[in-house]
């Protein structure tokens, strides 16, 4: 055994960071480190950046244009990313829809929209749940019905995220309601710009706006943009969620947020003596490491294996469900160590050389409603639950 | 043992939640609590119309009640309608302060919903312990001249004064040699801003502010261990009454939302989940009966029954708070959707007089003492 990335791997950790610190926007870096809401340029300025840089398809094969690496250095690279701060890379296009269409998409799909999805062109959204298909994604209703060159669509989808700066939107739809429900489905590219569409905001319970219904009447939609073959998607959409599996557990984000808990629990006081002193609190934060700890530990054996060729099973859902409840309790953590400050709105504590009157630290005007805002990562992504009896299902096989 | 509520008191929550119910919508109270204002004065008026704010105060004070059954049964009725009109901060904290120093008519006045006060004790890096006062009171003419800080004062906006806790003698942390002290609120600088429940704080600094001596010069200590007393006891009454909303509100969920072809309240795992909230709940009940009764007990007493009683509804409220936003799903995170209010709400009132491990120190300190 060894626990430890290769000279190789160091090396190429080394350069990733040594041109993170070059590369990465300072105020891009603080608004990430402070959770302030990122506006739509932020994220096309880092994306862009990562672009021209050649990294931003870190995860594609060199064919297509991507670098090639392996799922070592992918991790690597993304544990730079979070330890950096810099702005997450959106997952909608590049690790989600990308991978779908070179699989299963048509060249000329490939040629136009891969390019695009790198260099700010069409911002993608997805259109997976409706208002009555949550975690049973199958039940969708939204459908697409043929009439000529074009499907036409009626329906709604909902929770889309940042659909708001969307120029495309992929869909799962429902153009069959014979045999079963997963064989009736189809995976559809769809132009936020069609009459037709509309978008309505969701305010979260933050008080912020991420989430969107996107509503279709009569939406049509040319049959070019079907991917792969008609009622086939709901195996597009499978092909999807078993790939994109480096960075599930988020080791690197709980990592940088539980350093910036410990800064912030050696400056809060108590008596005079910092909180980070205090049995109970720093009980706490020590559990809530050697959970991470670990679980740095099991997320490496997993990718060791899948550098190897093979494909997680269960411990995706270990590493979802790990990762989020871990994440969670450092939101958590940071919220408490604020005190009664926790219940203060006063973003601009944040803003550079802040000297006002009030008392959040700097850099923690956003915690509370982060940690608010979080509880959505056991929701998402198939909520801890689904995560729950997938492990039991592949392993007790019941 | 018997533990039925009196007719009265019985009377009082059904006056409360008929009220609430009729003429309290939440969307009201939501955008009241994200403005300026932070609360709706005319529900803080009506409330006191009602004998809401009477039945905290004993009859020697004019009102009808002030027992620990009549606070925590108010309290209850209004956090299930999530009311928060500032009836504890400006009225259960601050009036039997006034009442121990004399000022009859200004509790008069509390009681009829007409003048409000706000207590202003904690500092900044006190991280919730009052005994931390920096903040100074120096003889000056007649009077006092205080000054320092006091940090996240809840509905201190609007207020006809504030009580402010100063140091007259000791050291930083010394719980003998604190003073309590009337001050105008022309005599303080006040920034407010709106916090994350909905509702307004204020950051105080006072330079030299004019302050009246209430009660005994350094002696004030018992006195805001009394006011931390009624604060526990009115917040973990609201938290029982938002949990037990929130706990309605989940299972109506679990009964209508259909996924897979079944109602969600089918699959057993969360069934088990539900179970576990409805015990917490329960915990929470006993917690604050516990604590209801404490108030007519000598002050050691009292005090480890309210660290308890705090460290409950700060364990309880996080679990119900997270749970029922997770057994919702997308759904629950929104803000649209009443629960993450009653949510955020429940959350936030571990974040007042002293959070969960703060009061679990204590009742260990408190139980090595005894
Ligand atoms: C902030 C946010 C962003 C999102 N972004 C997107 C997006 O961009 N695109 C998109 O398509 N979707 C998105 N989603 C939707 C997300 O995928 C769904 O919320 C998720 O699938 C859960 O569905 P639901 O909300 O309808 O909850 P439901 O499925 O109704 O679940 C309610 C509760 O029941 C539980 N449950 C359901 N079935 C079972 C079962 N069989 N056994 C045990 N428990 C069960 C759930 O775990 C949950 O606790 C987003 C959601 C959120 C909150």
């Amino acid at each position: 055994m060894d626990l430890n990335f290769t000279q190789e791997e160091l090396a190429f950790r080394d350069e990733v960071r040594a041109w993170m610190a070059e590369a990465l926007p300072k105020e891009l870096a603080t608004k990430v480190r402070n959770e302030a809401p990122l506006s739509k340029d932020d994220m096309l300025q880092w994306q862009l950046i990562l672009n021209d840089k050649g990294w931003l398809t870190y995860t594609w094969p060199t064919e297509f244009g991507g670098t090639g690496w392996g799922p070592v250095k992918q991790f690597i690279f993304e544990e730079e990313m979070a330890y950096a701060c810099a702005p997450r890379i959106l997952p909608f296009g590049l690790r989600m829809l990308g991978p779908v269409l070179m699989k299963f998409g048509s060249k000329e799909q490939q040629d136009y929209y891969l390019p695009r999805m790198c260099d700010g062109t069409h911002w993608w959204c997805q259109g997976y749940s409706e208002p009555g298909a949550g975690s049973d994604l199958a039940s969708l209703k939204t459908a697409a019905v043929r009439e000529g060159d074009h499907y036409i669509v009626n329906g709604q989808k909902t929770w889309t995220t940042l659909g708001q700066h969307a120029d495309m939107i992929f869909c799962l739809v429902r153009t069959s309601n014979e045999g079963k429900r997963q064989e009736g489905i189809s995976f559809l590219l769809i132009d936020m710009k069609t009459p037709g569409i509309e978008v309505r905001p969701i305010q979260t319970i933050d008080g912020g706006h991420e989430v969107n219904e996107v509503w279709f009447t009569d939406v049509k939609v040319p049959v070019e943009n079907l991917v792969g073959e008609q009622d086939k998607g709901w195996t597009y959409a499978k092909y999807l969620l078993t790939h994109e599996r480096t960075n599930i557990a988020g080791v690197g984000k709980s990592n940088q947020m539980l350093d910036r808990l410990k800064d912030l629990a050696a400056t809060q006081k108590r008596n005079g003596k910092p909180l980070a002193e205090d049995p109970f609190f720093a009980a706490r934060v020590a559990k809530v490491e050697i959970e991470l700890m670990n679980m740095e530990v099991t997320n490496n054996r997993v990718l060791s294996q899948a550098e190897a060729g093979g494909a997680p099973g269960a411990e995706s859902s270990m590493l979802k469900i790990l990762g989020t409840e871990i994440a969670q309790e450092i939101d958590d953590l940071t919220r408490r160590a604020l005190g009664s400050s926790a219940l203060a709105l006063t973003p601009e504590v944040d803003e550079p050389g802040y000297n006002g009157d009030f008392v959040t630290p700097e850099g923690f005007g956003h915690a509370s409603e982060s940690y608010f805002n979080h509880r959505k990562t056991t929701i998402y992504g198939g909520s801890n639950e689904i995560q729950k009896n997938i492990i039991t299902k592949m392993i007790v096989g019941l | 043992m018997d533990f039925t509520h009196t007719e009265t008191r019985r009377m009082l929550a059904d006056t409360i939640d008929r009220y609430l119910r009729d003429k309290y919508p939440l969307a009201a109270r939501v955008e009241a609590g994200n403005s300026e204002q932070g609360f709706q004065p005319a529900q803080y008026e009506a409330l006191a119309e009602l004998g809401v704010i009477a039945a905290l105060f004993p009859e020697d004070q004019g009102g009808f009640g002030g027992e620990g059954f009549d606070i925590s049964v108010a309290f209850e009725e209004m956090g299930k309608k999530l009311v928060n009109e500032p009836v504890m901060e400006n009225a259960l904290i601050p009036g039997p302060i006034l009442a121990a120093a004399g000022m009859d008519e200004a509790v008069e006045n509390i009681i009829a919903g007409g003048a409000r006060y706000a207590l202003a004790a904690e500092e900044p890096q006190a991280l919730y312990d009052l005994s931390h006062v920096e903040t100074t009171a120096e003889k000056s003419g007649d009077g006092y001249s205080l000054s320092g800080k006091k940090t996240v004062v809840r509905a201190a906006n609007g207020c006809d004064g504030y009580i402010v806790s100063a140091r007259t003698s000791g050291g930083t942390n010394d719980t003998d040699g604190i003073s309590l002290f009337l001050v105008a609120p022309d005599q303080v600088s006040a920034r407010d801003y709106t916090t994350v429940d909905g509702g307004r704080a204020s950051e105080l600094t006072l330079e030299g502010a004019e302050g009246t001596l209430l009660g005994d010069e350094g002696g004030a200590w018992p006195a805001l261990q009394a006011a931390s007393d009624r604060a526990i006891l009115a917040l973990g009454s609201e938290a029982l009454g938002i949990m037990q909303t929130i706990a309605a509100m989940t299972i109506e969920y679990l009964r209508t939302r259909k996924q897979f072809g079944v109602v969600i309240g089918k699959f057993q795992a969360l069934q088990h989940r539900t179970a576990e909230m409805l015990i917490e709940i329960e915990q929470t009940r006993s917690a604050v009966i516990n604590a209801a009764n404490a108030m007519a007990l000598g002050a050691e007493e009292r005090a480890r029954i309210m660290a308890a009683t705090k460290y409950t509804i700060g364990k309880a409220g996080r679990r119900v708070a997270e749970e029922s936003i997770q057994l919702h799903g997308g759904i629950g995170m929104t803000w649209e959707y009443d629960l993450g209010h009653f949510a955020k709400r429940l959350i936030m009132i571990d974040h007042e007089w002293g959070d969960q491990d703060f009061h679990l120190s204590r009742f260990v300190a408190l139980g090595r003492a005894a």
